[in-house]
């Protein structure tokens, strides 16, 4: 299911005097199957963006195309279901959506939204709560009980049990710490490889973006600046940093090694990158010393 | 749905009228809407009509934020406005039918009632439109200071008042968050009958209601981490002044009341 965005544009509170244009003039098309990622400044557009995703937003003007979907302007607000269904979307700190009684209720809510059957639902939230990585005594207790972790896996479960295509990520690993941020993205990463979901993921974290995003798309004030590949989208370090946006760590490191005289064809986003690059470039006493050690 | 919400909407400008004293903007409008009531023919409607023209074309602020104002009320306005028109009998007859007459003294009175609505949401709106929140709630505790005689919590309802109003686009947003995160799952809101619309609700109101507790315990906590001990003994940062075009104001006002006295029939 591609999704494609034709000269959108999108107003805030429009026909008010309050009216604050968040997007405008996106043309940007998202493959089925990949894996973008969306970074950009905060207040750049990017949570404006990903809600005409599924619908949430409308676009003012232009068409935001979703499967067979025309989205317009003029469309109406009913018969968005099927949509959403295929189009799963988790907000940022996704925690605060939970409220029922217990974990599996809350994950089987959204299945049964869409007209799947209790015990169905119930044996799905089972799968999903296993699939989050959290134990299955976890099912029956309140989702208030569990820990700040815990209850966002509980949030994307939820999610996850729709059983969407397309998987919309807004900032998930915001406010965890290190180890919660790897097991979040290593999931993301597992779904998008086994089950061959389309992932988007809006991100601060340029580390992120370079170790599992296949298409990064830059967002500048409601516009987008620049779309392509990872590797090509990071080479221009001063571009990005101009905008305040950053490249991964290894990038930047490898940019100063480059001053000093070190060649790369192209500068490398990931540590495995780097060492490769690197290996040959170093005399051969340094290598064979480090090996002795 | 919340963005044409006009309650509580402060429209930062310079004009005269934002820069009047809050106290003394709260307790003008309090006693035109009081004042509003000696009108009672043409004429004096008539001044208050200039007037609150006037009062508004001073504020700099477009017209359409009033009548926006005006429209949320209409039903109840137009209500009131009927029953006055078909229930009042007097003057002149045109038509009847049983109990329901529409009589010259009716029309005179429907108008007036339209009149008094309209003119009381226009300025009260211009109130709102031209203080921010926060100066509105230090007017409160300073028109209310004089309670603590009989014990009246005024620094407590003053704190409670100035922290509501400063969650209100807050929660707003939350809301709003939480419930495109609920949509995204599936839930209609506003849709199906009462009883599905009334369900629908509950994973909106739920989540609202415990990230509130959490956010109050979190503001708690912050408060009297940095020395919050309660209200007595406390040095204010903002300091109501009140100049001289307050006092013109409040003239000006006393010369109104004279001139409406003084036509009133």
């Amino acid at each position: 299911m591609d999704i494609t965005f034709k000269d959108v544009a999108y107003t805030y509170q429009a026909g008010t005097p309050f009216e604050s244009q968040a997007l405008h003039d996106i043309n940007l098309t998202i493959a089925e199957h990949s894996f973008t990622a969306i970074i950009g400044h905060t207040g750049s557009g990017k949570s404006t963006l990903v809600q005409h995703l599924n619908a949430l937003l409308k676009p003012t003007s232009g068409t935001v195309t979703i499967g067979e979907r025309k989205i317009t302007p003029e469309t109406n607000n009913k018969h968005l279901k099927p949509l959403r269904q295929k189009v799963g979307m988790v907000f940022q700190f996704p925690e605060s959506q939970l409220f029922e009684e217990t974990v599996a209720k809350d994950i089987a809510f959204g299945p049964m939204n869409f007209g799947m059957e209790a015990t169905v639902a119930a044996k799905k939230a089972a799968e999903m709560l296993t699939l989050v990585g959290l134990p299955a005594e976890l099912l029956e207790r309140s989702p208030f009980d569990l820990s700040g972790g815990q209850m966002r896996r509980v949030a994307i479960a939820g999610v996850l049990a729709m059983a969407p295509e397309v998987l919309i990520l807004d900032e998930p690993t915001a406010g965890l710490d290190p180890a919660g941020r790897r097991e979040i993205m290593g999931m993301v990463e597992r779904l998008h490889h086994e089950q061959h979901l389309t992932v988007v993921l809006i991100t601060h974290r340029m580390e992120d973006v370079a170790n599992y995003a296949d298409h990064v798309v830059v967002m500048e004030q409601g516009t987008i600046a620049k779309v392509g590949r990872p590797q090509e989208v990071f080479q221009d370090v001063a571009w990005l940093q101009a905008r305040q946006l950053g490249v991964p760590e290894t990038t930047e490191f490898a940019a100063r090694l480059q001053q000093r005289g070190f060649k790369f064809d192209q500068l490398p986003l990931t540590e495995a990158e780097l060492a490769a690059a690197l290996a040959p470039q170093l005399p051969r006493e340094v290598v064979s010393q480090q090996h002795d050690e | 749905m919340m963005n044409k919400l006009l309650l509580g909407r402060f429209i930062p400008g310079d004009s005269l009228i934002h820069r009047l004293d809050p106290r003394n903007k709260l307790l003008l409008s309090f006693y035109y809407i009081g004042i509003i009531f000696l009108a009672n023919n043409w004429l004096t409607y008539l001044v208050l009509f200039f007037f609150t023209l006037f009062a508004v074309y001073l504020s700099n602020i477009k017209m359409g934020f009033f009548i926006r104002g005006v429209r949320p009320l209409i039903w109840l306005i137009l209500f009131t406005v009927l029953l006055q028109v078909f229930f009042t009998r007097g003057g002149t007859t045109y038509w009847s039918w049983g109990p329901i007459v529409l009589s010259q003294f009716g029309i005179v009175n429907g108008i007036y009632i339209f009149m008094r609505f309209v003119l009381i949401i226009f300025m009260s709106t211009l109130l709102t439109l031209t203080t921010p929140p926060l100066s509105l709630a230090d007017a409160i505790e300073a028109i209310l200071k004089p309670l603590r005689v009989v014990h009246f919590p005024v620094y407590e309802v003053a704190l409670m008042l100035s922290i509501a109003l400063r969650f209100v686009p807050t929660l707003m947003d939350e809301t709003e968050k939480i419930m495109n995160a609920q949509r995204a799952r599936g839930v209609d809101f506003g849709e199906g009958n009462l009883f599905q619309q009334m369900r629908s609700v509950v994973p909106l109101l739920i989540p609202l209601f415990v990230s509130s507790f959490n956010r109050a315990e979190d503001l708690a906590t912050a408060m009297e981490a940095r020395g919050y001990q309660g209200g007595e003994g406390r040095s204010k940062y903002r300091i109501l002044t009140w100049q001289a075009r307050d006092t013109w104001t409040v003239l000006v006002f006393g010369l109104l009341t004279g001139v409406l006295v003084w036509l009133r029939a």
